[in-house]
């Protein structure tokens, strides 16, 4: 049934009773208990969804079932820590929570009224309660483009409405023209989260300027940087406001249809996406005469196929027509002949997420968080060797080091910070000497990397990094379209160059070769993939060339990475005899007599680490 | 893993064609519904589609190979998906990668002979946290090391 909205205000203020719990308010029906079970990609995968099963069976044979409930929630982005149960009014926060465990938590918490020490992380075992805001990881965080992720059931429209959801919409709808809207953009200074920092207000005001009866919004969901899944956990755990984003950008601009164009490798993320469609066209929050307003805007959904550079926005438009995603050429923008030749904004899911917030607090709200260049707060998704991989949400000009030691907690296994890999295949490695730079759009570029869409791979001294290079330029081959030469060729010249040099037949000027290229595929090349494609080759060199120079010149691999430059043997001192390198060996190269030194064949050796990586007692080295 | 329609059944796909042949650009999730359907895209059926959508077979086979989600052969019953994003390669997904073709003795984007696996190396699939991931099927599994591949592959 369609809903005025004074009925969707009701429907808020009705479910606000009910779970408004969560945020400290007084519960107002019977169910006084919440437990909140993470059914982000990263927990679900741990069987989360048993979990929820098994915990509502229990509650119902104890029949405790109308007093206390069960929601799955989006992402809580404390991944490293999953699967994540948040209990609230407490805010008990436990972690590694398996399927097993739900009758601890109903006999012991919920019964009992103990806290089950077991799944509490040791930094608050004192007081697991309210841990979302006492954990170090989310203490210096802002959440806001992840503020209801964890905090509603994404496939519930009414959690979504009771926090304010669609408000915004409203607003922007009744009370504001079309070019307030796109003022308050502009003066928010929200730039795209997406890669390359286009201020989102001025994109809204060309598209709104072009001269058209026909325009369309579109989101990109087409999240493909390596290591970045903020925009999956948004869409997972609040695809509403991805939705309203998009029809507030539609009113601003004139527009009345909208196409979401998002991954296919992330199923839960395109589930909820359609049912929160579905649940606004209920609502009439999507189709004509929205909330009784007369404004019209609906949405489709259309799925990628595998292809990294469709996440640039013209190839995204030329995939959504249904033809090989290659990028056009810029001008025209899309903003003046888009998506099937009509004016088109396109902003990804970060970016919409922020909308509807600005539009309700106001652009000065937003400009007063961050730095002079960015403003507003910033989601990173870390990853790589760092104790919580995770998703962090910071004000703009927050230090790398902030990042990675305060909230995520540092490096594991006492290893030693190498470089941070920042904006994915477009963008470099950030070495230990520059931890200190607060992070905004111009200081990232200034030291040769990019914010790009956020991903943040924390490396190690255990990482080569001419292996990391060579590991991105490969990704590049594969997903560069093949529309401009330099590009197409350019890349694989340079993929081949650092093939030679990892396996150990790299010659003297190979690293001025490597950048003559990478200055020409900067120059020469159609779209954003083959204009940054050289980032982190050019970035490593300028960095760690002595890694470089140590695989050419000393055949080398510092890191222990390259397989043609590293051997094992066994220290014959320290050696045991224990047998287990023999037992892990899978192509029974070591062998001996228990309790002797035992030896490794090295015709056999496929150098795949793993004895090294098992011995107790150091005695396998590597050289 | 469920069963996929033979080719020469054709009514799936005429179908799938009527379904979506009037919205603007239909030619995307008509190709991704009909290998849903059919477990993958050989010329026939492409030949089928470009005749019913009025363009020339080469513009279908253009999309076709340009991304990677779609084949034109057919792949093994159980298909295996290592992620090689870079979280999970900076924490050793490569030697996972290693293990696999060497338990099934086949490389990378093949099948194995009685096609009960299929094996390719994935884009990033937003596990980070449990780097490093692979996917058989439907089921994720993280925290891998190559020790623990050989039990994993059996149970399939």
């Amino acid at each position: 049934m369609k809903k005025s909205y004074q009925e969707i205000l009701e429907i808020g203020k009705k479910t606000l009773d009910k779970i408004g719990l969560r945020d400290g308010l007084e519960a107002k029906t019977e169910c006084k208990t919440q437990i909140m079970v993470c059914g982000g990609t990263g927990c679900h995968s741990q069987s989360s969804n048993v979990l929820i099963d098994k915990l509502r069976a229990e509650l119902k044979a104890n029949k405790l079932d109308k007093q206390v409930e069960v929601f799955q929630t989006g992402c809580f982005g404390l991944c490293q820590k999953g699967p994540i149960v948040v209990i609230y009014p407490e805010g008990t926060f436990y972690s590694h929570v398996k399927p097993e465990d739900f009758k601890d938590i109903v006999e012991t918490h919920i019964i009992g009224g103990k806290i089950v020490d077991r799944l509490v992380l040791d930094e608050i075992k004192a007081d697991p309660n309210d841990g979302l805001n006492k954990l170090q990881f989310y203490k210096k965080q802002n959440r806001n483009a992840l503020g209801l992720c964890g905090k509603i059931d994404p496939e519930n429209i009414d959690e979504y409405i009771a926090f304010d959801g669609y408000k915004a919409l409203y607003k922007a709808i009744t009370e504001m023209s079309q070019d307030d809207v796109v003022k308050e953009m502009l003066d928010s200074g929200l730039r795209g989260r997406g890669g390359a920092g286009f201020p989102t207000g001025m994109k809204w005001k060309f598209a709104r300027m072009a001269q058209n009866e026909k325009k369309f919004v579109v989101c990109n969901a087409d999240e493909g940087d390596p290591g970045a899944f903020m925009d999956r956990s948004v869409i997972e755990g609040a695809p509403h406001v991805v939705i309203e984003g998009m029809a507030i950008a539609a009113k601003a601009i004139g527009a009345d249809e909208g196409y979401v164009y998002v991954r296919a490798e992330y199923p839960i993320a395109v589930k909820r996406l359609m049912i929160a469609i579905d649940e606004a066209r209920e609502y009439g929050l999507l189709g004509k005469d929205i909330m009784g307003t007369g404004f019209n805007f609906d949405l489709h959904v259309r799925l990628g196929a595998g292809a990294f550079v469709c996440g640039e926005e013209t190839a995204l438009l030329n995939s959504v027509e249904g033809k090989r995603g290659e990028p056009r050429p810029r001008p025209p923008f899309p903003a003046n002949e888009g998506l099937f030749k009509k004016p088109t904004i396109i902003n990804n899911v970060e970016t919409l997420a922020n909308v509807p917030k600005i539009i309700l607090n106001g652009a000065a709200w937003f400009a007063g968080m961050g730095t002079e260049d960015s403003k507003g707060t910033k989601v990173f998704a870390v990853g790589g060797k760092i104790e919580n991989t995770g998703l962090v949400e910071i004000p703009m000009g927050t230090t790398l080091r902030e990042i990675i030691y305060d909230i995520a907690g540092g490096i594991p296994n006492g290893k030693k910070f190498k470089a941070c890999q920042t904006g994915g295949p477009s963008g470099g490695c950030i070495p230990a000497q520059n931890l200190d730079t607060p992070i905004d759009f111009g200081s990232l570029a200034k030291i040769g990397s990019m914010m790009g869409s956020g991903g943040m791979i924390i490396l190690d001294e255990d990482n080569c990094m001419v292996d990391v290079a060579r590991f991105f330029m490969d990704f590049i081959v594969d997903e560069s379209c093949g529309k401009c030469s330099p590009c197409r060729i350019g890349t694989k010249r340079m993929l081949e160059i650092l093939n030679k040099i990892c396996d150990g037949k790299g010659e003297d000027g190979d690293i001025e070769k490597l950048e003559e290229i990478a200055k020409a595929i900067k120059a020469g090349s159609l779209c954003a993939l083959g204009q940054t494609a050289a980032n982190p080759v050019l970035s490593t060199i300028k960095y760690f060339r002595d890694e470089y120079e140590a695989h050419i010149y000393d055949k080398k691999c510092p890191a222990g990475v390259c397989k043609n430059l590293i051997g094992y043997t066994i220290n014959k001192d320290k050696c045991k005899g224990c047998s287990l390198c023999a037992k892990k060996c899978p192509v029974d190269a070591i062998s001996g007599q228990i309790k002797s030194p035992y030896t490794i064949d090295q015709s056999k050796c496929i150098k795949c680490g793993l004895c090294y990586d098992s011995c107790k007692f150091a005695a396998i080295e590597r050289k | 893993m469920a069963d996929f329609v033979s080719i020469k059944n054709l009514e799936p796909l005429k179908q799938i064609i009527a379904k979506h042949k009037d919205e603007p650009g239909c030619a995307m999730p008509i190709l991704q519904e009909t290998q849903g359907a059919y477990g993958y895209l050989p010329i026939e059926l492409q030949k089928e589609i470009a005749e019913a959508l009025g363009v020339s077979l080469s513009e279908i086979y253009g999309i076709v190979t340009f991304y990677t989600q779609f084949t034109t052969v057919q792949k093994g019953k159980n298909r295996i998906g290592v992620c090689l994003g870079t979280a999970c390669y900076v924490r050793g997904s490569q030697k996972i990668l290693d293990r696999i073709e060497r338990e099934l003795n086949i490389k990378v984007g093949d099948n194995t002979g009685d096609m009960k696996f299929a094996l390719a190396a994935t884009r990033c699939l937003g596990a980070c946290g449990l780097a490093p991931v692979m996917m058989i099927n439907d089921d994720v599994y993280g925290d891998l090391s190559p020790d623990k591949i050989p039990d994993i592959l059996a149970k399939y």
